[in-house]
């Protein structure tokens, strides 16, 4: 227990577990700790409490028992979010949007004109700065989102199934892009996905949840070093990771792997 | 007739060759389909005003029967003066009580949306203030109320408040959810949260309220009018109307009629464009539809 203490330099969550009203668990003793740089998957089939994993962390449920806490230096709050939907205000340019955590703490936009520029840059998108949301494809409002999310350099990045809406082409190139970005910038992240072979190629820890009630049944380590690009993703590496995640997944089914 | 639609059609390209019948087919209807909208109104119009005319002309009615409608257009242009000043009465009452609307509607609902308390309070007496008959409602006013301006504009405000109250608790409650986490997890304060995300969610709710209001205004002032009936200088376009009719001036009502109507339809057409403007470069309502 001190060696874990003294690793997780980000987030400790301990033995948390959440109740809904009626007396639904949506998640039992989940426990996790975040280091800088990881890049941490939540895999699991629908109901498996993912999602609540990640609202609990980002505040917007608090637990029924347990403890979530903020190790390192910085308060809670500083973090990033990306949903499943992107999530912009339609209203808004894009790079309004990327302005908008900052906007929240009472910056200027002439103060951070810089960052919300070098944001867009980093997910390649700086031509599009003052273009509306519903100018932009499906895949191109994402990587807003993911530009407004990091834009302030937060300490933890949470995602929330943040390709699944898009197409097979998208998402790759998406995930290349994430991978990229997380080289350039180093930020911690902690990814919802039910889909295996992303999570085997974004992440170095895969947490498998099982549904009713929402728990983890498996830690997997993806070894395989950063960077990882296109060649990973044929490698017979990928393939036996993705065997190891595929079998815990059918093992949180409840089926025969 | 919405102004959005009437953005030009794209010209066919030169290179006919490259269309197909399907395409060729579809730019002659769009073109048709212009031009249609406005010339059919107008068609209809014009034979309205000449099966008017004849009926009037074959059935040699007295003029204080029914006018014809060469009649009435003269008579608007003799009245004009009359006309013109009773005019301005009438559209002064219903902006100001447009514009009191707004500010009690839009007020209201911000009020509505910050306090459940407040909401649950009163939101059932606007409701009873808009369901009962303002001409029930207006000698009552009139009564207490001692200016007469501020009586109309009383009445007219209670008839339009309604629509831009409703709608815009409407707009403010529907902003989307993604975004209400996003400013929680942004840790926004209540104000944040009210300026960037459920104002600007709610300004094609509140146009559309705008809209209706517009119209119900006028509706308003005219009916608060008819029910204050005093005369004199100073009496707006629906006094001028009771007023012709008890001097069986038939023709005079007919002309400011006319100008009632072509008064809401002025106003309903800025709130349109009003809105069109505001809307035109984010929301679905207002966007050009390619194809």
């Amino acid at each position: 227990m001190q060696d874990i203490t003294t690793r997780s330099d980000v987030l400790r969550v301990e033995k948390v577990d959440k109740t809904f009203h009626g007396g639904v668990v949506a998640l039992q003793g989940l426990s996790l700790d975040v280091r800088t740089g990881d890049f941490i998957s939540l895999l699991g089939p629908s109901g498996c409490g993912k999602s609540t994993a990640l609202r609990l962390i980002a505040g917007l449920l608090s637990p029924t028992s347990g403890r979530i806490t903020w190790t390192g230096d910085h308060g809670p709050g500083d973090l990033g979010v990306v949903f499943q939907e992107a999530t912009l205000m339609p209203w808004a340019t894009v790079a309004q949007n990327v302005w908008l955590p900052f906007r929240l703490r009472g910056v200027t936009y002439n103060a951070v004109k810089d960052e919300v520029l070098e944001a867009l840059r980093l997910v390649g998108l700086e031509k599009f700065q003052n273009s509306y949301p519903r100018e932009l494809s499906g895949g191109m409002k994402m990587r807003v989102s993911i530009a407004r999310a990091m834009v302030t350099r937060p300490r933890l990045i949470l995602m929330d199934e943040p390709f699944a809406a898009l197409d097979e082409i998208t998402r790759f190139r998406l995930n290349n892009d994430l991978l990229a970005l997380k080289e350039k910038i180093g930020c911690t992240v902690i990814f919802v996905t039910h889909s295996v072979f992303e999570s085997v190629f974004l992440s170095d820890r895969i947490i498998v949840m099982a549904a009713r009630p929402g728990r983890v049944i498996r830690e997997l380590a993806v070894g395989a070093p950063y960077p990882r690009d296109e060649a990973f993703r044929t490698s017979s590496d990928y393939a036996a990771y993705c065997r190891e995640a595929s079998d815990a997944l059918h093992e949180a089914m409840g089926e025969p792997a | 007739m919405s102004l959005t639609d009437s953005k030009p059609i794209p010209a066919p390209p030169t290179d006919a060759a490259l269309l197909d019948a399907e395409e060729t087919n579809r730019l002659r209807r769009a073109r048709r389909d212009r031009i249609g909208k406005w010339t059919l109104p107008i068609v209809v119009l014009v034979v309205m005003l000449v099966i008017w005319d004849r009926i009037v002309v074959w059935n040699d009615l007295p003029h204080y029967i029914l006018p014809g409608p060469g009649l009435v257009f003269e008579t608007l242009i003799k009245d004009w003066a009359i006309l013109f000043d009773a005019l301005l009465v009438t559209v002064q009452i219903t902006l100001m009580a447009l514009a009191v609307a707004v500010l009690g509607g839009v007020g209201l609902a911000i009020l509505f949306t910050q306090s459940r308390w407040m909401e649950m309070s009163f939101y059932p007496y606007a409701v009873i203030l808009q369901v009962t008959p303002i001409v029930a409602i207006a000698p009552l006013i009139f009564i207490y109320v001692d200016s007469r301006i501020a009586g109309l504009l009383l009445c007219a405000w209670l008839v339009a408040f309604f629509p831009v109250l409703s709608n815009t608790t409407l707009g403010l409650n529907s902003a989307d959810h993604g975004l209400r986490d996003l400013f929680r997890i942004y840790g926004a304060t209540r104000w944040q949260r009210l300026r960037y995300l459920q104002l600007p969610s709610a300004l094609p709710y509140f146009l559309g309220g705008l809209r209706i209001a517009g119209g119900l205004s006028l509706i308003g002032a005219v009916v608060a009018e008819y029910v204050a009936g005093t005369g004199g200088i100073g009496s707006g376009l629906a006094f001028r109307i009771l007023e012709a009719g008890y001097r069986l001036n038939i023709p005079r009502m007919f002309a400011a009629l006319i100008l009632i109507a072509a008064t809401g339809v002025i106003i309903f057409a800025c709130l349109s464009y009003l809105s069109h403007m505001l809307l035109r470069k984010w929301h679905e309502s207002a966007l050009k539809r390619d194809g």
